[in-house]
Parts: C-alpha cells; structure tokens; sequence
C-alpha cells in the first residue's frame, strides 16, 4: 500500500461528510467515478478525495454570460454528480455569476472586481456564451461594458479559462452565418490563452464537472486537444461508441421517422445523423442521470452535431454527415443470397480426384524407389 | 568452399513442362479474376467467404511451408547440427510456400486494391486475428528471404555482402522461429474467432493455437522428409533416409501429442458422442485419426522409420491428415447458416493447383541453379 493511501485511510472525513451532507462511502464512491471517467489512475481518486475535503483549496470561480440561452448553467444546474450546490458550495467558490448572484447590480460587478484583483494568478474564469466582436462588440453589454472588454479584462489574471458551451466554444448558434454581431468564440478571441473548451448544446454538466475536478485536484487542466477540449471527454467520435454502430457496419439504416428501421432502433445515419463527424462522449455518459438511453440518438433523433465546429447550427439536419472513420458503399453485397452455382459437379469432383489421387500416386511410386535406392545405396 | 552446390542440368525436363501446362490454366483464370472479379470464377458466397484458395493456399499452404521453420527449431535451437544439410532446401521451400501464401491471399482478396493498408499503422486493430497473421506472415516472408539469400550471394560471389549478411544471421533465424510460432498458432486462433460455425468435433476453443501449432510443426518435418525423398529420387542423389529418420522420431513425439491433447479435450469438452453419430463429420474425423495414426504406427519402430519408402509413407499420411484436419475445419464440416454450401469450381481449382505448379517448377529452377543442396559426398 502505497504512502498516500495510508495518509487517505487515516484522513479524517467526518468535516467534509458533515459539509456535503453525504456518507463517506457516497463521497468516495463519487471522487472514485469522476476519476475514473477522467481515465486517471487509482491513487487519483485519492488526492481528488483531499482536495475536495481541504477547504482551503477552493478556488474562486468568475462566471461570465455573453450571447446565449444560459443552456449550459441550466444544465449544470440539473447535475446530480455532485449536485450543483455541492459544486459551487464546496468545490469551487462561485464569487460571480450573473444567474445564480444573490445580489445585483453594481454590488455584484464591485464583488467581481474585488475577487479579480485580490486572487489576481488563482482565479478559475468560466466564458459562457459567444463573444460579439463587429463594431467593437457593442452588440452584448454588460453593466455598460462590452463583453469583449469585459474578456479580456477577465482572462487577463486567471489561473485557467473555460470555455462551457458551444457558444463560447467556438460562436454556437449566433455564429450561424450571416452572424451578423460577429459572434465569436473565447479561444478566437483570447488567441494568446489556453482556453479549455467543453462545447456542447447544452454540455454534458459531467464534462465540466470532471474538468473542473481536476483543476481543482491537481492545480492544472487535463491534457487537451488541438481545439481546447478535454480529451477524456471528446477524444471519440460519437459513431465509435454509439450502440447503434453495428446497425450502421450492417447497412441497416432507418430512412424516415417512425418507419420500420426507425421502429427498431437502426442507425439514423441516412436522417442525417452528424455523429460520424462529432466528438463527444454522449453515448457513453448520455443525460440527466436517469439511464435508459437518454440521449438524442438513443430516443431517436440524428444527433446535430452539437458540439462540433462547422457542424451544429452549419450543416442542414438532414443532410449525410462526413464519416470520418469508415465510409460505407452505397449499397451493400447481398449477404443473404443462397442461391448460385455451388456444388459439386462431375468435373470439378474429377478434377479434385485426379489432383489428390496424383499426389498420392506420385508418393507411392517415389517410395518404392527410395526403397530401391537405399538398398542400391547399401550395396555400394 | 560452400558445402552446398547447385545440381545442374536442363530446365524443361517433361515433369517441368507437364506443371507448365497447369500453371497456364491456372494463369489463365488468375487474369480472369482480376479483369472480371471473384465472383465470375469462384464458388465464393455470403456463408462461404473463403473457399480453397485461403484454406489451402493459405492455411495449409504456409503449414507445408514449415519446413523452414521446423529445421531451424531443430538445428539452431535444439543445436543439431547434423542436420544442417537440410536447412537450405527447407528454407526455400518455405520461402516459396509462404510467399504463394501471401499471393493466394492476396488474390482472395475482394477489394485487392486496398492491400497496401494493412501495412499502415494508424488502420490497424489490435483486436484482430488476420492483422496478426498478415503483418507476421508478411515479415516472415521477409525473414526468409534473408535466411535463404546466402544461396544467391555465394552464386553472384559477394563475399562481402555474404560475410555482413552471416554476421547479422542470428538474429534473423532467432525471428524466423518466433514468427511462425506466433502466425501458425494465430491460424488456429481465426477458428476461435468462427465460434459455433465450425463443427463441435474441431471447435477446441481455447485449445486452437495449441493444435494449429503443433500440427503445423508435424507438418513441417513431414514435408521435409517429403521433399528430401522426392529430390534423391528424382535428382538421382544419394538417399537422405538416414537423415530423415531422425525427423521421423520427432514427428511421433509431436503426433502423439496432438492426439492426445486433442482425445481429452474431446472428454472434457464433452463432444465425444458426436464421433458416433455417424455422419460426414464423424466419418472426416476418423480418417483423419487413421491418416494420424499411420505416422504414429510406421515411425514408432527403429525398423521401420529406417525404411525409406515407409518413412516417406509415413510423411505422405501425416502430410494428408494435417491438410484434412484444416480442411475439416475450415471448409468440409464448416457450417455458416442453413442454405450455404460450397464446393470449389473448376478454375478456382485450376487456380490452386497452377500455384502448386509455379511453385514445384521454381523449386526446380533454384535447386539447378543456386547452391541449395548439399554437396554430393561420393564423386
């Protein structure tokens, strides 16, 4: 047993149960989960456990809202693993969020600039929603500032960024051209910063929950993709992990809602299922928490392609995605077909006899001459 | 001075024209095949995806093909030296074997075309069984070229390749025993992948590579007592049983073996009722023993493993029993679904046979040309 764990065994979990309002088994049983899906190691879950239950380690969080539906709040607001107001009541310090602040006004953007500059180099800044861009971005303001400033203002001193949503990943649906503010995404506008993306129409709340985790663990982010997205997270294509996939390698494809194949559950790849272009865990992690298929594609929709640049909100719906893996052939050799020319006939049994009866009749006649030739041999 | 010599003499002797004649046929329906598609000359279908041409080709092909692999085993890692006259006819032909092998594969291929992608790492899947036997076989291809090239270096008398290429020798005979120890026992592993399609009586599960193996081994010596009587014979050389009978106690050794392991996973696999059902496959599996059983009972005897005629009848059984023994498996008692049924056509025959043919006629070629067997004593 390694020296951490022994340090773990005989930590004392009773502040942090009491806080969390769970059993110790629950909260480890959570800290092991997130670890886990993260694809970390066990002693990972270990030192989350410590973080989680060493308040001091809470960093404070800075919430910005730009364009958008707050899609991605209300998701997280809908979290279960943990619950959000474990999230931001015990694993982060959420010291500014314009949807959940208790006050408002210039109270609230005082308290924000206060935080910024006394955990100026700590402070985790969460982007959520796109960011303007034409005319000096005056097309989203907040408190009188532009939310370009107000970025950039906010980026400046921050520990890490997050980008949460498609939105502020890379523009989301105001970036659909014409995209008449010049709506942008935070990586494009903050091109000097790394900025960890977890797009998404809402996100999976698990997503930015793991990340978060581990930022909250080990100081760092997880290692990401050239597009800021975590890789544990967005690593695959949603085709390879889909559970319809053996559809699709079969060429079973439902044509039109609620027809035959769409009643059996085929793949929805010729309705213009984007999940061949898509990279995102939903088929592993689907949604809110009640299992059961709860997914876009597990209740048969064609995933839109949510999360994926150039695909959401730019690709018609029902058009054919790029596969990105394995294109299939537009049709399919006819498998079922039993019928042909097989069996045996008279010239081919002749033509196998002959061969076989010619190998052996060559193995005898070379026999009897070895014999000959040993006793030849012997006589010399 | 090298002590293996080229035998000399004319090329188109009659057996020569006569295998000729049938790699021509067997040409002739190679080009069909590849301007008008599989499916205009071979009994290929939907259950039946492979027929001869990767069963015997391929799978019993590269098994005949051991010869190299068994003589290595024998006189580099056993360390028995006297047999060292047999390595360089074993290896050529298991140069040969393998490398129409790899051609039968090839032409088996549907979309033959997208070939060179299996050697592109960033296609490949670790999970697959073919990956395996493809990459490993295709290297082992490689591998025995080099193993056999000292044959063509002594001719063209690049003494200062020869020597750079016997110096690095060890570790290209070291690959050629591992290689074939992991594609021939991966050949048995395609069967696991078949599951309930193939016949209960050869369906071993886990117990696959071990029978593919071993057979494989026993066929490898047997092929080279096969070939070392044919070339006395038929080189008028000087007879190589007292060699040969050697190999012959090896072969009882790995024989019984396989019966043995294959006889109680019979018992404890519980599938010893369908032996006495009486059906094709009950009837395949017997003479297969038999074919097995022949061997066992011929070299058992110092007597009669001296006998060279006997010995070579013992290696022809052996030889046929093997082949059975994938055929069975892969094709004769192989059930994909009701409605299937496969017997090769003509020209898929014709195919294989002219393959069977090139490779006897280059067999021919390099022995006259290039120094492969030993030297003569005597003369």
């Amino acid at each position: 047993m390694s020296k951490r764990e022994i340090d773990f065994l005989e930590m004392d979990f009773s502040e942090v149960t009491r806080r969390l309002g769970v059993s110790r088994r629950v909260f480890l049983k959570f800290c092991a989960g997130v670890a886990a899906s993260l694809g970390l190691p066990p002693g990972a879950a270990m030192a989350m456990a410590e973080a989680v239950a060493d308040p001091k380690k809470r960093p404070p969080v800075i919430w910005l809202h730009g364009q958008e539906c707050t899609g991605p709040t209300e998701a997280l607001l809908r979290s279960e693993q943990p619950s959000f107001e474990h999230l931001i009541l015990d694993l982060i310090s959420l010291d500014y969020h314009q949807t959940l602040d208790a006050g408002a006004g210039h109270q609230v953007e005082d308290i924000k600039k206060k935080t910024m500059l006394e955990n100026k180099g700590k402070y985790l800044l969460v982007i959520e929603g796109a960011i303007p861009v034409k005319d000096n971005g005056i097309y989203c303001k907040i408190g009188g500032e532009t939310m370009l400033d107000i970025t950039h203002e906010a980026a400046e001193n921050a520990a890490a960024i997050v980008a949460y949503g498609s939105c502020a990943s890379w523009g989301g649906v105001q970036s659909a051209s014409p995209n008449p503010t010049g709506a942008q995404g935070a990586p494009e506008v903050l091109k000097d910063k790394t900025v960890v993306t977890i797009p998404g129409c809402p996100p999976n709340p698990a997503n930015f929950i793991g990340t978060v985790l581990f930022f909250v663990t080990y100081g760092k982010l997880p290692p990401i993709d050239d597009k800021g997205r975590p890789k544990w997270a967005y690593g695959r294509l949603i085709h390879e992990n889909c559970y319809r996939r053996p559809h699709f390698d079969a060429g079973r494809f439902a044509k039109d809602f609620g027809d035959e194949g769409h009643k059996k559950g085929w793949c929805l790849y010729q309705m213009g299922c984007k999940g061949p272009e898509t990279y995102n865990n939903c088929p592993s992690l689907e949604y809110n928490n009640v299992g059961g298929g709860v997914w876009p594609v597990g209740v048969g929709a064609p995933c839109f392609g949510c999360s994926e640049q150039g695909v959401g909100f730019a690709k018609p719906l029902f058009s054919l995605s790029d596969v990105l893996t394995h294109t299939p052939p537009n049709t399919f050799p006819e498998i079922d077909d039993r019928e042909g020319p097989q069996g045996v006939t008279a010239t081919t049994a002749a033509l196998a006899g002959a061969a076989v009866g010619t190998a052996i009749g060559a193995g005898l006649v070379t026999a009897r001459k070895v014999n000959e030739k040993d006793t030849s041999d012997a006589d010399e | 001075m090298s002590a293996y010599q080229p035998v000399g003499g004319k090329y188109f002797t009659r057996p020569f024209i006569f295998f000729l004649i049938v790699f021509l046929i067997g040409f002739y329906f190679m080009a069909e095949r590849f301007i008008l598609g599989m499916g205009s000359i071979s009994n290929l279908n939907g259950g039946f995806s492979w027929g001869i041409w990767v069963v015997y080709d391929v799978v019993i092909g590269t098994a005949f093909a051991c010869g190299g692999y068994a003589v290595a085993l024998t006189v580099y890692v056993l360390n028995k030296g006297k047999y060292h006259p047999l390595v360089r006819p074993a290896l050529l032909t298991s140069l040969l074997g393998y490398a129409l092998g790899g051609f039968g594969a090839f032409f088996d291929m549907g979309r033959w075309w997208q070939f060179y992608n299996i050697f592109l790492p960033w296609h490949w899947n670790f999970n697959s069984v073919l990956l395996e036997v493809g990459l490993c076989v295709a290297l082992y291809i490689g591998v025995l070229a080099i193993e056999f090239s000292p044959a063509f270096l002594e001719k063209i008398g690049s003494k200062k390749l020869l020597n750079r290429v016997n110096k690095m020798m060890f570790f290209f005979i070291a690959l050629g025993v591992l290689l074939p120890t992991m594609h021939q026992s991966s050949l048995g592993t395609l069967l696991i992948a078949m599951g309930h399609k193939v016949h209960p009586l050869w369906q071993t599960w886990q117990f696959q590579p071990l029978m593919a193996i071993i057979s494989a081994l026993t066929m490898g010596f047997s092929i080279v007592v096969f070939e070392g009587a044919f070339v006395s014979v038929g080189f008028n050389r000087v007879s190589e049983t007292p060699l040969l009978r050697g190999l012959g106690k090896a072969i009882v050794g790995l024989l019984i073996t396989f019966l043995a392991v294959r006889f109680s996973l019979l018992l404890i696999q519980g599938n010893v009722a369908y032996l006495f059902k009486g059906d094709m496959a009950s009837l395949l599996y017997l003479l297969e023993t038999v074919l097995f059983v022949v061997p066992i009972y011929i070299l058992i005897s110092p007597v009669r493993r001296a006998n060279g005629g006997k010995l070579l009848l013992a290696a022809i059984s052996m030889l046929l029993g093997g082949a059975l023994y994938r055929f069975d498996a892969f094709l004769l008692t192989f059930d994909p679904g009701p409605g299937y049924s496969y017997f090769p056509s003509m020209p898929e025959m014709m195919v294989t046979l002219g393959i069977i043919s090139l490779e006897i006629m280059v067999f021919l070629i390099v022995v006259k040309t290039l120094p492969v067997l030993p030297r003569e004593k005597h003369s």
